[in-house]
């Protein structure tokens, strides 16, 4: 029992990580901020409105050291999110023991380590994919030989489910993943005779929606293709090794801003799926905050979800009794169904699209995840799939638990980016320049020569080498990687019943007669600033309005608000819609205006999406924001007619 | 009218980045009073020849072979060799509503600090074959600000005729394993470009085939007397960078041996149908016959282009 949390500063980490365990949480969940998580330092410019954000930064083993502070290294379990740049957190992690004293041999928990879900969907990739997987299969193999107690990779079909995935999706996903990395360490291994180990180490990290039953059947599934995949490919014959061990956090997709109380109720129905069923049973289960929709949790918000699971685990009778689904034909027919699909789909990546590698370059999966997210979000516009609060039951009482406005949730002072820029400063003063620049050099020689990066990677941690210098040199040597949008090539879905058909026709026109008023099509850019890599709202939004009828620049994630600027310059645009889920959105959105005032551009409308509190939709409102659309606006064809009305009124 | 727009033209010539994006929106503009200016923008531009300084390159080929990460590496390669590079990058709109997804720019991802490269994402908008009407017209706005302005399309066929009718270098880009240029090349579909690359060379074994591959079908062409000059074939891999030094040198020997063949007469043929079925587009069939016929508007766009001007719309003015 665990909750994802860190924030701020190390040491104000530090002190939630402590009151959590004197709650009784039993291991801790690092959350990392963005800049930690593509590699860069607090003084970057990409940096800047993210640090602390949604996770605490950790820029040198100084930070690290602040951040365990007084925590046991040897009886802790500790699981971190961390991928682009896990080699350097675990380096980092791995420095610390030693230097308290502690065997690495002694150190248990886990590395997030997924690089390929970070592509598909979550966006924290620095490297070319072969690149990332090599620097994967490196953490792994050093993981096996040196920190056996650890978890050097934990495969996430969750963040592929928060992308739009269907449960077919993401078994077949998530397996191919796997296969990816363990056919990777396979090649660069000198004992193929330690694979059975290395398959024993890989653990998975999945989510669980709403419908619990089809839920629990994927989870059966996935357990039983998984001890397949072990016997047939890779010869793992002992049957401990081949258990499919998998933590959980439910599914936060189907949470809503809309009467967010009623996410109490649906956290504990997904928590069902992954719990039921003892054969398919999670190790670990972590819960959102009931009202993440509206900002960052509070720890009283946490400890709802840490009671959440106590009560299911003390209170009810569901640890006293075996697997209670055996020997029922309808969960093995579905479960079977499931298993068959996705198995084809793991064949299609495999044989046809290039494998996970040629998959993810090509956007054969990308295109795949956005297809399902359109089609899923049409029936909820359409009324087919029912949200209760948000496209039915919507008529609600005012709520006591958000009443209070912006202090009903955590917000992060903004002078923590100020006080670990100057952190970052003196520690760059402290440290022995000479030895940084060797471990550096060192670093990039085994880069290059194909050695594995940890041995190098602990000697800067220990020399004093900053997250985004360990990055830099990495980059310098690997080169850097803009995804596939995923975006070409697929429609937003819509248009299937009559009425939709007609709105949509409806709006078409619409963007017809605004182009013959502006002489040439409507033209609006999709940017989204900052290093939040959560793309979803705006590839939706990118989709929905090229089939508008708009043409539609999306430049992908992690721009600067000065590349937004240059690009609306550039292509001539006449609305510009970014989208921002880190919260960074006070920081950077202004910037953005300012820029585009200051390049003549001022009478061009600006909207913003994302996970806004009202108060600061006020605010950005106030700077000159045309508007503002947070999850409650599900229904993308209202928005598209706000655009043309908006755009139709700054040209008129 | 005519202030104002030498002024803009001044200004696109300097290069100034609000400047050239203000023009490019003006050749898009469909309403008649706007494009009017457009082409007298055009008309001033080429009075001082400003339009004629830069290598205009077209960069064509099928779908997915890498086309804009291979103008990516191109234009940083040549921003790090001091020259400036502008770039109108097309894509396809939808039929059916009419928008469209520009994806180029993701891959380009120009450093807004650099004023050295400008890159535009066109849609076709509903214009037949690969090429958007406003093209030839961006590119000459372009080809008056930078060294180097690049054309980037889908296409094979018409629209990589239409390429060829209004740049200087034409660059076919194949990937390995595909076949596609072969069978073009055999079938005589495609007019043999100044440049083949064959991009993700990182495949090795199938793209040294291509290679060889093509090299045999250039062979056989030549042969039967279809092919005088050199064709270089190139393999380059956006991915680790390969090739793309040489596709630079490539471009600028060709460049070089067309110093003094002004392009308008070396694109004559393919220039005049352009401008002919841009003419029809605006003016329809009625328009033909107003102005005497097609042999009538032939010969005044032939006449234009013979004085030098290099975008087929020029005739739009009469």
């Amino acid at each position: 029992m665990r909750t994802y949390s860190g924030h701020s500063t190390p040491k104000a980490s530090n002190a939630l990580y402590r009151q959590n365990l004197a709650k009784g949480q039993t291991g801790l969940s690092v959350a990392f901020d963005l800049p930690t998580q593509t590699g860069y330092d607090p003084d970057h410019e990409l940096a800047r409105g993210e640090v602390g954000k949604v996770g605490v930064p950790i820029a040198h083993l100084g930070d690290m050291r602040d951040l365990f502070e007084g925590i046991p290294l040897d009886t802790m379990n500790t699981s971190m999110t961390i991928n682009a740049t896990a080699a350097w957190l675990f380096a980092l992690y791995v420095s610390l023991a030693e230097e308290r004293g502690v065997d690495p041999k002694k150190l248990a928990g886990t590395l997030q380590n997924d690089i390929v879900k970070e592509y598909l969907s979550r966006g924290t990739f620095i490297f070319p994919p072969a690149q990332s997987l090599r620097l994967t299969s490196d953490v792994v193999t050093y993981a096996v030989d040196h920190v056996p107690e650890w978890n050097p990779i934990n495969i996430c079909s969750y963040h592929l489910q928060e992308a739009g995935a269907t449960p077919v999706q993401e078994l077949a996903y998530a397996l191919t993943t796997a296969i990816c990395v363990l056919d990777t360490v396979k090649a660069r291994m000198d004992d193929p005779s330690a694979m059975a180990s290395v398959f024993g180490r890989i653990s998975f990290f999945v989510n669980a929606g709403l419908r619990f039953v089809e839920e629990t059947c994927k989870m059966r599934a996935f357990t039983e293709l998984w001890d397949e995949l072990g016997r047939t490919r890779y010869g793992v014959t002992d049957e401990k090794l081949r258990r499919f061990r998998y933590g959980v956090q439910v599914n936060s997709l189907e949470l809503t801003a809309a009467q967010p109380e009623n996410n109490i109720v649906r956290i504990a129905l997904e928590m069902l799926a992954v719990v039921l069923s003892k054969r398919a049973r999670a190790r670990a289960v972590q819960l959102p905050a009931w009202n993440e929709a509206l900002g960052l949790p509070r720890p009283w918000d946490q400890q709802l979800a840490l009671r959440t699971q106590q009560i299911m685990a003390f209170e009810t009778d569901l640890l006293e009794v075996d697997d209670i689904f055996d020997g029922s034909r309808v969960i093995e027919a579905k479960v079977k169904e499931l298993r068959d699909a996705a198995w084809r789909e793991v064949q299609a990546v495999l044989a046809g699209a290039g494998g996970v590698v040629g998959a993810v370059e090509s956007g054969y999966i990308k295109e795949r995840l956005v297809a399902s997210n359109a089609a899923r979000l049409g029936r909820i516009e359409r009324g087919e799939q029912i949200k209760v609060g948000v496209n039915q039951f919507a008529q609600t009482e005012e709520s006591p638990l958000t009443a209070r406005g912006s202090d009903a949730i955590f917000t992060v002072d903004p002078r923590v980016e100020e006080e670990a820029t100057e952190r970052l400063a003196a520690w760059r003063a402290a440290r022995d320049a000479g030895k940084v620049h060797a471990s550096l050099e060192a670093l990039k020689i085994a880069a290059k020569d194909g050695a594995n990066v940890m041995p190098a990677s602990i000697a800067c941690a220990k020399a004093g080498v900053t997250t985004g210098e360990w990055a830099g040199a990495l980059r310098a040597i690997f080169g850097e990687y803009r995804a596939p949008t995923g975006i070409g090539g697929v429609s937003s879905g819509q248009g299937g019943s009559a009425t939709d058909a007609a709105e949509l026709d409806a709006i078409r026109k619409s963007v017809r007669e605004l182009g013959v008023m502006l002489g040439r099509n409507a033209k609006m850019l999709v940017g989204k600033p900052g290093l939040d890599g959560h793309s979803n709202g705006a590839e939706q939004i990118a989709l929905k309005a090229s089939d508008a009828g708009f043409e539609v620049v999306y430049e992908g994630i992690r721009v600067t608000p000065a590349q937004i600027v240059a690009s609306a310059v550039e292509e001539g645009v006449h609305l510009v819609g970014l989208s921002i889920l880190s919260g960074s959105h006070l920081e950077l959105v202004p910037e953005i205006l300012l820029g585009l005032r200051a390049a003549g551009l001022a009478r061009i409308p600006v909207v913003v999406g994302g996970i806004i509190p009202d108060e600061d939709a006020r605010r950005l409102r106030g700077a000159g924001v045309s508007r503002v659309y947070t999850p409650k606006h599900f229904a993308l064809g209202a928005i598209m007619k706000d655009l043309v009305a908006l755009v139709r009124e700054a040209n008129a | 009218m005519t202030n104002d727009v030498d002024a803009l033209a001044q200004r696109v010539t300097a290069a100034e980045r609000a400047a050239v994006a203000e023009a490019l929106n003006l050749t898009e503009d469909r309403r008649p009073e706007a494009h009017a200016r457009a082409i007298a923008l055009l008309r001033s531009l080429h009075a001082s020849r400003a339009d004629l300084r830069a290598h205009r390159v077209g960069i064509t080929g099928p779908p997915g072979v890498g086309k804009s990460t291979l103008v990516s590496s191109l234009s940083r390669t040549l921003r790090s060799r001091g020259r400036t590079v502008g770039v109108v990058a097309v894509d396809p709109s939808s039929l059916r509503s009419g928008g469209a997804l520009l994806g180029d720019r993701a891959r380009i991802a120009p450093d807004p600090a650099d004023h050295g490269l400008f890159v535009r994402s066109l849609a076709t908008a509903g214009d037949l074959g690969g090429l958007a009407r406003s093209a030839p017209m961006a590119l000459a706005v372009l080809a008056s600000a930078y060294d180097v302005a690049i054309l980037e399309t889908v296409g094979v066929g018409q629209s990589e005729t239409d390429v060829r009718s209004v740049t200087d270098t034409v660059v076919f880009v194949v990937q390995p394993g595909s076949g596609d240029a072969l069978q073009f090349l055999k079938a005589g579909i495609m007019e043999v470009p100044d440049v083949l690359v064959v991009n993700k060379a990182d495949q090795r074994e199938l793209a040294l085939r291509a290679t060889s591959d093509l090299t045999s079908a250039l062979a056989s062409l030549r042969a039967a007397g279809a092919l005088a000059g050199e064709v270089p074939i190139l393999a380059t891999s956006a991915r680790d960078g390969t090739g793309i030094d040489a596709l630079v040198d490539a471009l600028a020997s060709h460049a070089s041996a067309l110093a003094g063949e002004p392009l308008a007469r070396r694109r004559r043929d393919g220039a005049i149908a352009l401008g002919l079925r841009a003419f029809v587009k605006r003016h329809g069939e009625a328009g033909l016959e107003a102005r005497g016929g097609e042999e009538q508007v032939r010969a005044r766009i032939a006449a234009r282009l013979d004085e030098g001007a290099i975008v087929p719309q020029i005739v739009d003015e009469s």
